[in-house]
């Protein structure tokens, strides 16, 4: 399955992804219907810095994810493309799992009293954060060609060291 | 990045299609790849939820109520929004008072003999002038009333101790009680964009409903610059007079020098236009192989300023300026300010065209400068159509391609022309026929169509589909600017556009006026009344109307639209507008969602103060649908009969 994957370096921290990822889990799916929604749509994803570094802090949908396993109610699931998604009516709103996620990315609905979690736009083949990104900061690639790309660019890097010794 | 547009979303015009098909083959980016690479366009920017007016910014505001709410110095959405609008109405103001300005300079040169180029053409239109600011006009030399308008004109730019006499005088009685009650009387024009300036900046007013106010001055004051910029045009330049000419790429000739003026003040147009007939000027063109001689073609709205006035044909119109260069054929383009894109000088570098700028305040790298004075301006437009010439010599044969694409258009409607053909037909009371046709409902209402192209939209798309369902029910078209453009390429400026799709009852008081002025059939469906800053000739007649009728501005039938608007000249006239009492559409949605209250004031509040509001509405069909239901409304006001409109879209 393909993954959201974040380069730091080319995060200007726009908050564009934050926007398009409330405006996705908006009724009206456009900015300009979504602003005007009461209860406000909520947003998954957060830019976030420690005064160097600016990135957008995503859910990873883990292989071994704290929030799934420390669900009690059942809420949480793993969909069959590998997504951990919420049965939003059997959540009751223990809020454990905002508790154990190691990323800080699950929050709560306040109108509704419970878990908001990003669900990777699972009907989107472009996820909406990814997709807003201007700077190509936000990638989707599979696991393995990330990977490729990481290791070519150590080689690159490795060259050039070298040529400049 | 060609491959990036699709055409449909680009234009509707055929003839800006078929030049993007010729800019895709030769790989010219144009103004819509670079949208394209443009989107997603931020979120924050879009909704007005961002500010940079400080070094502690930048600060954006949540647009979903997650925090943050309030910018570092503690302004929330209402402030940022209302201070955006605030600041575009002050450089839109700026914009048409630079205009003005230049124009009031060079009628005071002219009358005091240091622009010896220029005189006055219209005297009459220069004695009415006179009149309504307070001039003494008997037993004095052209001349000398020149000089004194003239510097009445350039006392409204800075504060004075009274109201802008041009806002004043060209506005109903009733109109002034409502500026002087809601304290938003314009002193001085460049005064109030210093004043926006002033309070929108960091730490002064942070009450949006006050600032919105201090707009509506500013706006008012840039109402009183386009009136000034209007007189003066017409008193150095003619007042226009209803003429035929031509509009789309296909007014570029193949076998002449041709020259586009783009841009919007006539000062160097009109000069250009004025000499291009010249003799020598033309046997030198002939000799450098060009057989039809010169001929210049107007883009946007100082194309606007010479069509109207000279009949020159307008080759295209705003977003689609830089297709005028991909015709291959076009020798220079020469430019003043306003809406030039700096792009042009890209899209010139890959023809022989000569990118000529004018002005000391307006440069693109990558064009020639021969800087425009006054005092010897047929000198300069003389250099600048020898460097045209010039640059016929280079042209590529095989980069020629110029749509053939025209259509016939019906130009120079000023306020004084239209009054003049209704004059015709009811020679001791003009406005009789007017206001006995609105009032038995063959005229429903008037909708003016101002503004611009906005690359969000396919170009003319809202204008076409707006005017043909207002049209046909039977509401009076009036255009200016880009507006103009975009009905004149598209054929709506003819008598077959009336025939076609003017209601029954529009068709024939247009036919009865069009016949008595000797047309052999009706007026067209748009009365062209010039360019941008010529809104005023159309407040002019509402203004007639309303005095002739003893009502208020804010109860006639009356409505204005900018379907495709860009620019922050646009809100500023949005703005006024809606402070005259108008009903104002636009249709695309400014940065200004983010914040309710701002959005409640503009939408709905405001109509409690000034009659006028905006209509903010991206579908033409339904924003025609509001707008007839405007007029409805204010049609009901007055006793007069109203339409029920079938709620099924046709």
């Amino acid at each position: 399955m393909k993954q959201i994957f974040v380069n730091a370096d080319k995060c200007t921290a726009c908050k564009s992804c934050e926007i398009a990822c409330a405006v996705q889990h908006s009724k009206g799916k456009t900015l300009f219907s979504a602003i005007m929604e009461e209860p406000a749509p909520l947003k998954r994803i957060f830019v976030e810095t420690d005064g160097e570094t600016k990135m957008p802090v995503i859910c990873r949908h883990c292989e071994d994810a704290p929030c799934l396993n420390a669900c009690i109610s059942g809420c949480l699931y793993r969909d069959e493309k590998g997504f951990v998604r919420r049965k939003k009516e059997r959540c009751i709103g223990c809020y454990t799992c905002i508790m154990v996620c190691p990323f800080g990315v699950i929050t709560m609905d306040k109108t509704k009293h419970i878990a908001v979690k990003c669900d990777r736009c699972h009907k989107l083949e472009i996820p909406a954060c990814v997709n807003a990104c201007p700077t190509g900061s936000l990638m989707l690639k599979e696991l393995d060609d990330f990977l490729k790309e990481k290791q070519k660019q150590a080689v690159e890097s490795a060259a050039v060291k070298a040529a400049a010794l | 990045m060609n491959n990036l547009i699709d055409k449909a979303q680009a234009s509707t015009d055929n003839a800006t299609l078929a030049a993007l098909e010729q800019a895709k083959k030769a790989n010219i980016e144009t103004v819509w790849d670079r949208y394209q690479a443009q989107l997603p366009q931020c979120g924050f920017g879009e909704t007005g939820l961002c500010c940079r007016h400080c070094m502690q910014g930048p600060c954006r505001i949540s647009p979903f109520g997650e925090s943050p709410q309030k910018g570092v110095c503690g302004a929330n959405a209402d402030v940022m929004v209302a201070r955006w609008i605030s600041r575009a109405v002050a450089a839109g103001t700026a914009s048409h008072g630079g205009h003005a300005k230049h124009l009031a300079h060079t009628l005071l040169k002219s009358a005091i003999g240091e622009a010896p180029d220029y005189s006055i053409k219209d005297e009459a239109k220069l004695k009415a002038v006179a009149q309504r600011v307070g001039i003494e006009t008997d037993n004095r030399s052209t001349n000398d009333i020149g000089k004194d308008v003239a510097r009445k004109a350039l006392e409204e730019f800075s504060e004075k101790d009274s109201p802008l006499t041009w806002a004043a005088t060209t506005v109903t009685g009733g109109r002034v009680d409502s500026f002087v009650k809601h304290g938003v009387v314009p002193t001085g024009i460049d005064s109030e964009v210093a004043e926006i300036m002033h309070r929108t900046t960091y730490g002064v007013d942070a009450d949006a409903i006050n600032l919105l106010l201090g707009a509506v001055k500013c706006a008012l004051a840039d109402y009183a610059g386009c009136h000034i910029a209007t007189d003066i045009a017409d008193v150095l330049f003619g007042t226009p007079k209803p003429l035929i000419t031509q509009a789309n790429l296909g007014v570029i000739n193949p076998d002449a020098v041709n020259i586009a003026v783009h841009g919007h003040n006539p000062l160097l147009s009109d000069m250009i236009s004025q000499i291009a007939s010249d003799a020598d000027l033309n046997e030198k063109a002939k000799a450098a192989g060009a057989s039809a001689g010169i001929n210049i073609v107007g883009v946007c709205c100082t194309g606007n300023e010479v069509m109207v006035r000279h009949g020159i044909p307008l080759a295209t119109s705003s977003v689609s300026q830089e297709m005028a260069i991909v015709t291959g054929a076009l020798d220079a383009m020469v430019v003043d300010y306003q809406c030039i894109m700096p792009s042009v000088a890209t899209v010139a570098e890959c023809y022989h065209t000569k990118l000529i700028t004018t002005m000391p305040i307006a440069k693109i790298p990558g064009s020639v400068h021969i800087e425009f004075h006054e005092s010897n301006a047929k000198q300069t437009a003389q250099t600048i159509i020898e460097h045209a010439i010039d640059a016929f010599k280079k042209r590529d044969p095989s980069k020629i391609n110029i749509p053939t694409i025209k259509s016939k258009a019906f130009a120079g409607f000023s306020a004084e022309a239209i009054i003049e053909a209704l004059a015709l037909v009811n020679k001791d009371d003009p406005l009789k026929p007017l206001i006995d046709n609105i009032v038995a409902g063959n005229i429903y209402g008037v909708c003016l169509f101002a503004g611009c192209n906005n690359v969000k939209v396919p170009q003319d798309a809202n204008y076409v589909s707006m005017i043909k369902e207002l049209a046909r029910n039977n509401v009076l078209i009036l255009s200016t600017g880009c507006a103009s453009g975009a009905f004149a390429r598209q054929g709506f400026m003819t008598q077959e556009a009336t025939n076609e799709y003017a209601g029954d009852g529009l068709k024939a008081v247009l036919t009865a006026i069009g016949e008595a002025a000797g047309l052999g059939g009706p007026l067209p469906l748009v009365l062209h009344m010039g360019s941008c800053v010529d809104n005023s000739r159309a407040a002019d007649v509402a203004v007639a109307v309303a005095n002739k009728l003893g009502v208020d501005l804010d109860k006639l039938p009356v409505v204005a639209s900018a379907p495709e608007p860009v620019t922050e000249k646009a809100v500023a006239i949005g703005t006024w507008a809606v402070a005259a009492g108008l009903p104002t559409h636009l249709g695309v949605i400014p940065p200004v969602l983010g914040s309710k209250t701002v959005v409640e004031v503009l939408t709905s509040a405001i109509k409690g103060m000034f009659g006028g509001y905006f209509i903010v509405e991206p579908d033409p069909i339904q924003a025609a649908r509001v707008l007839l239901d405007a007029i409805s409304e204010r049609r009901k006001g007055l006793g007069l009969s109203v339409v029920e409109f079938a709620t099924e879209v046709v």
